[in-house]
């Protein structure tokens, strides 16, 4: 994968991860192009297109756009499903794929980096990915990190 | 001083704001405080002013302020600071920052200090912007993690390597031979990272890829296991277990198997289960199942696992989702060259997704369609084209009027029905065609000797109902001029209708009238027009105006060159005339504004037809309509002589005489014209430029002018000359132009 853009029905904005050096003027290029791509695609239409010389899968939930950006070797329809993984995490961590577009932003990323590393699947059980967030907020919430409670739960 | 705010109140404020230029004042409001705080604010706060800052990055504002703060949170021992500080590197630092060399202390002390999150956070970070240089100081310290016990870390560090050898191929000799042992875990995020890894050695290297087809067995037996072994709830997706790990699997084993015969055997008999056995009610099974065929027609497999392959495809396309015929069509494409045989069995379906409303599934199917076209199925494909031509949305068009035309030249099974096509095609979409379609269907029907009266009856039918298509009208005209006899005569292969000259000439007066008409088309018009006029008549100047050789097939202008090279006189300079006439009628310019381009101004048939028109010829008969003075000065008189050949009744001809009786001579003496819009107006050249003095031999100049409609006829002249040593410049109306000039 080479990028992946969140963005709500107006075209902003809600998560963008890249897997790619871009500069940020080509960033800005990109998202502004392909926001306005995908959202003028009429409802029926199916989840691939071609644009530039990138396969792009995109999906909508709710309020949210998911979209994808991958290479010609990758399987367009397993993408789906990574989608959908992402978007079933998040909705476990968030009650609702909608409050992305109010609150906790961040975290948003960190289920993903959680699920996907360097653009590559790296978990492919719920159940860990669930498990390693809850993880690493519990660690959050200690003011310091003192290795007993490190010990406790096992992470050391 | 308005106090900071937290994140949630801040983000409220911003969709508060119902101005972008209110939501900028909130923001650069909010940054200030921001860049304070990162000043001298607390340490323990820092990282929720940063969090703020990546939002306001991520609505596009600029942050660059913030790439130092990052490294300082990645330094803090706490781990909400490490958590928002690699977060902000990856978001607001990447290779082409100078700073981020500098967190490379940080990611090798945090690899190595043992605790699993804070490691994962820096392999995390280093595998999405890590530059070559940091990769090189870090592999050490990831070959470590990748080969402690702990699942969790181990998988990232995996996936890390893989990202390293991306960046700095050099560093595969340290993963390689880590890869084959790893296959021999359980834990599924191994498995794939490992997967993945083995597949980008074997892209980079021929000698990784023959090292790592000692794992083909191995492979089989994971993929096997994971097909047969019932469901388990933690990695299955709608009863498939770990589609993505099957994905990976099966991209791997194509990628080994492929121009390697041993292999291929030994993933056969497991690929063809695959194929048939998985369940493809939901996307996850036909995930899979599209891996499998990718796989199958990329390696050395057995004949009928290949139709097998091409079959499930050809399935695929009768999915009621769209997204599987997509990814189907896309796939046969890639594949009717290599199995054209097998992709025919399924033309029907594929013609059927012509219809798809979704415009990218109908690009393909044409794409595809026209692939599929061949001698024996070229009508009935031929048909459903020219349907989907008929509806198809505008952007594809022109691809689907050409893959026509191109299929016709290719497969035509006769010469009449290769004409018809090319005919139906110029009137459905004539404007999307391209432009070498005129100069191969002029050619295709001169060379169908015994078609030419069939041509030229449904081109003039298909003319009389639509002038504006411009090719078809461009051929048509020609057709006409050409072969315009036969039009008079009935021609058993149409419907007999007795088609009369003056329909005939008509027609091409409109077309030559037309605004839709280009110069060139007006071009052909006029030529056919021409050639009409004495081919039917039997004028002296027929043999001029013979039926043309047969070109060649060559560029374009060959109409031109076969005229041209009959032509013996001197080439006579048109183009300085017509510039300056563009001048001229601006002056006359008596309607509104469009200005209508004359063919005069295309220099290419026009200029051919003042070739023919300039050979030597018995000075036109002495016309009834009396000459008229229209100018003296000092001398220098201009007279004006009409001619209105009999047959063309549109036409005139002007013949402007200047004479001198005065002591000096005229020199560098030219004369331009300008008519009303509705008229056409061609000038020869003159005889000369100079009138000697005391009667001198005059300059004698011919004027053509076409006025199909009868409009009251207006004439403007210009003249400049030198006399009497002064430059001399007159323009004027002619007045008392004799009505029988136009009626």
């Amino acid at each position: 994968m080479q990028f992946m853009l969140l963005f709500s029905r107006r075209g902003k904005l809600r998560l963008q991860k890249w897997y790619v050096p871009l500069s940020d003027k080509e960033k800005k290029k990109i998202t502004r192009e392909l926001v306005q791509t995908v959202l003028a695609r009429k409802p029926k239409m199916c989840s691939f297109l071609e644009w530039r010389d990138l396969k792009i899968v995109y999906r909508r939930y709710a309020s949210l756009y998911f979209c994808c950006a991958i290479e010609d070797q990758d399987n367009e329809l397993i993408t789906l499903e990574i989608i959908h993984r992402y978007v079933e995490l998040l909705d476990k961590c968030f009650g609702s794929v909608c409050e992305l577009d109010i609150f906790n932003f961040e975290k948003a990323y960190f289920i993903l980096d959680e699920f996907l590393l360097g653009g590559e699947v790296q978990e492919t059980s719920k159940k860990n990915v669930l498990k390693a967030i809850e993880q690493a907020d519990l660690l959050q919430e200690e003011a310091e990190t003192p290795r007993s409670v490190l010990e406790e739960i096992g992470l050391t | 001083m308005v106090p900071s705010l937290k994140l949630h109140d801040f983000m409220e404020e911003i969709r508060g704001a119902k101005t972008q230029a209110q939501e900028r004042e909130v923001i650069q409001k909010e940054c200030a405080h921001i860049r304070a705080s990162f000043r001298d604010g607390d340490p323990l706060q820092r990282h929720r002013q940063l969090t703020k800052l990546l939002y306001v990055h991520m609505l596009g504002y600029p942050a660059h302020f913030g790439q130092m703060e990052c490294l300082k949170l990645i330094a803090s021992p706490r781990f909400i600071d490490k958590r928002v500080g690699y977060l902000g590197a990856m978001l607001l630092l990447d290779e082409r920052h100078d700073a981020h060399l500098l967190i490379t202390n940080s990611i090798k002390n945090d690899l190595s200090q043992g605790i699993q999150p804070v490691q994962g956070l820096a392999l995390c970070t280093l595998s999405t912007m890590g530059s070559a240089e940091m990769c090189r100081d870090l592999a050490t310290e990831v070959e470590k993690l990748l080969l402690q016990p702990g699942p969790y870390v181990r998988k990232k560090a995996i996936l890390t390597a893989v990202h390293m050898v991306r960046k700095a191929p050099e560093l595969s000799d340290i993963f390689l031979p880590l890869c084959a042992k790893l296959l021999h875990e359980h834990h599924h995020g191994i498995l794939l990272g490992t997967i993945t890894l083995i597949m980008e050695l074997c892209e980079r290297s021929p000698a990784a890829l023959r090292h790592f087809r000692k794992v083909v067995p191995k492979l089989v037996q994971i993929l096997r296991t994971l097909v047969t072994t019932g469901y388990s709830t933690e990695h299955s997706i709608s009863g498939i277990s770990d589609p993505f790990l099957q994905v990976q699997i099966l991209r791997l084993l194509r990628i080994l198997g492929r121009n390697h015969e041993k292999s291929s055997e030994t993933m056969n008999d497991l690929l063809a289960q695959v194929a048939t056995n998985t369940d493809t009610s939901r996307n996850a099974g036909s995930a899979v199942l599209f891996e499998t065929v990718l796989t199958i027609m990329d390696i050395h497999s057995a004949a009928g696992l290949r139709v097998l392959a091409v079959n499930i495809l050809g399935r695929f396309l009768l999915n009621s989702d769209k997204n599987i015929r997509y990814v189907a069509l896309t796939s046969l494409l890639k594949l009717v060259k290599s199995d054209h045989s097998a992709v025919q069995r399924h033309r029907p379906t594929v013609v059927e997704c012509l219809r798809e409303s979704d415009a990218s599934l109908s690009r393909r199917a044409l794409e595809l369609s026209l692939a599929l076209v061949n001698s024996s199925n070229v009508r009935s494909m031929t048909q459903e084209l020219q349907a989907f031509l008929e509806s198809c949305p505008p952007d594809l068009r022109a691809d689907c009027a050409s893959g026509i035309l191109l299929a016709a030249e290719r497969f035509a099974p006769t010469k009449r029905w290769h004409i018809d096509t090319i005919l139906h095609v110029l009137t459905t979409a004539g404007t999307y065609v391209r432009d070498d379609a005129v100069a191969n269907l002029t050619q295709l029907i001169g060379g169908a000797q015994e078609l030419h009266a069939y041509s030229v009856h449904r081109l003039y039918h298909a003319l009389a109902e639509d002038i504006s298509q411009q090719p078809l009208v461009q051929v048509a005209t020609w057709c006409i001029g050409e072969y315009g006899d036969f039009l008079l005569e009935n021609c058993e292969e149409t419907e007999p209708l007795q088609v009369e000259e003056e329909e005939v000439m008509a027609l091409l007066e409109k077309v030559l009238q037309s605004h839709m008409s280009l110069p060139a088309t007006r071009g052909y018009a006029l030529t056919a027009l021409m050639k009409l006029s004495t081919r039917i008549q039997g004028d002296t100047e027929a043999a001029i105006l013979e039926k043309m050789p047969l070109v060649e097939h060559g560029g374009p202008q060959t109409d031109e060159e076969a005229k041209e090279s009959r032509d013996d006189t001197a080439p006579v300079p048109t183009e300085p005339q017509t510039s300056k006439l563009l001048d001229l009628l601006n002056l006359l310019d008596d309607t509104s504004g469009d200005t209508q381009q004359p063919p005069s101004l295309n220099p290419s048939p026009e200029g051919a037809l003042v070739h023919l028109l300039d050979l030597p010829c018995a000075p036109p008969p002495p016309a009834p309509i009396p000459n008229l003075k229209v100018f003296e000065r000092e001398g220098v008189q201009l007279n004006l002589s009409f001619t209105r050949p009999p047959g063309t009744p549109a036409l005139l001809l002007i013949t402007v005489t200047t004479t001198n009786s005065s002591e000096d001579e005229v020199t560098h003496f030219i004369c331009q014209a300008a008519v009303p819009k509705s008229v056409q107006l061609q000038l020869e050249a003159p005889s000369g430029n100079t009138v000697p003095a005391q009667d001198g031999p005059p300059i004698t100049q011919l004027f053509r002018i076409l006025n199909p409609n009868k409009a009251p006829l207006r004439l403007k002249l210009r003249l400049t000359y030198n006399h009497f040593g002064q430059s001399v410049q007159e323009i004027f109306e002619v007045n008392n132009l004799p009505v029988k000039t136009w009626q």
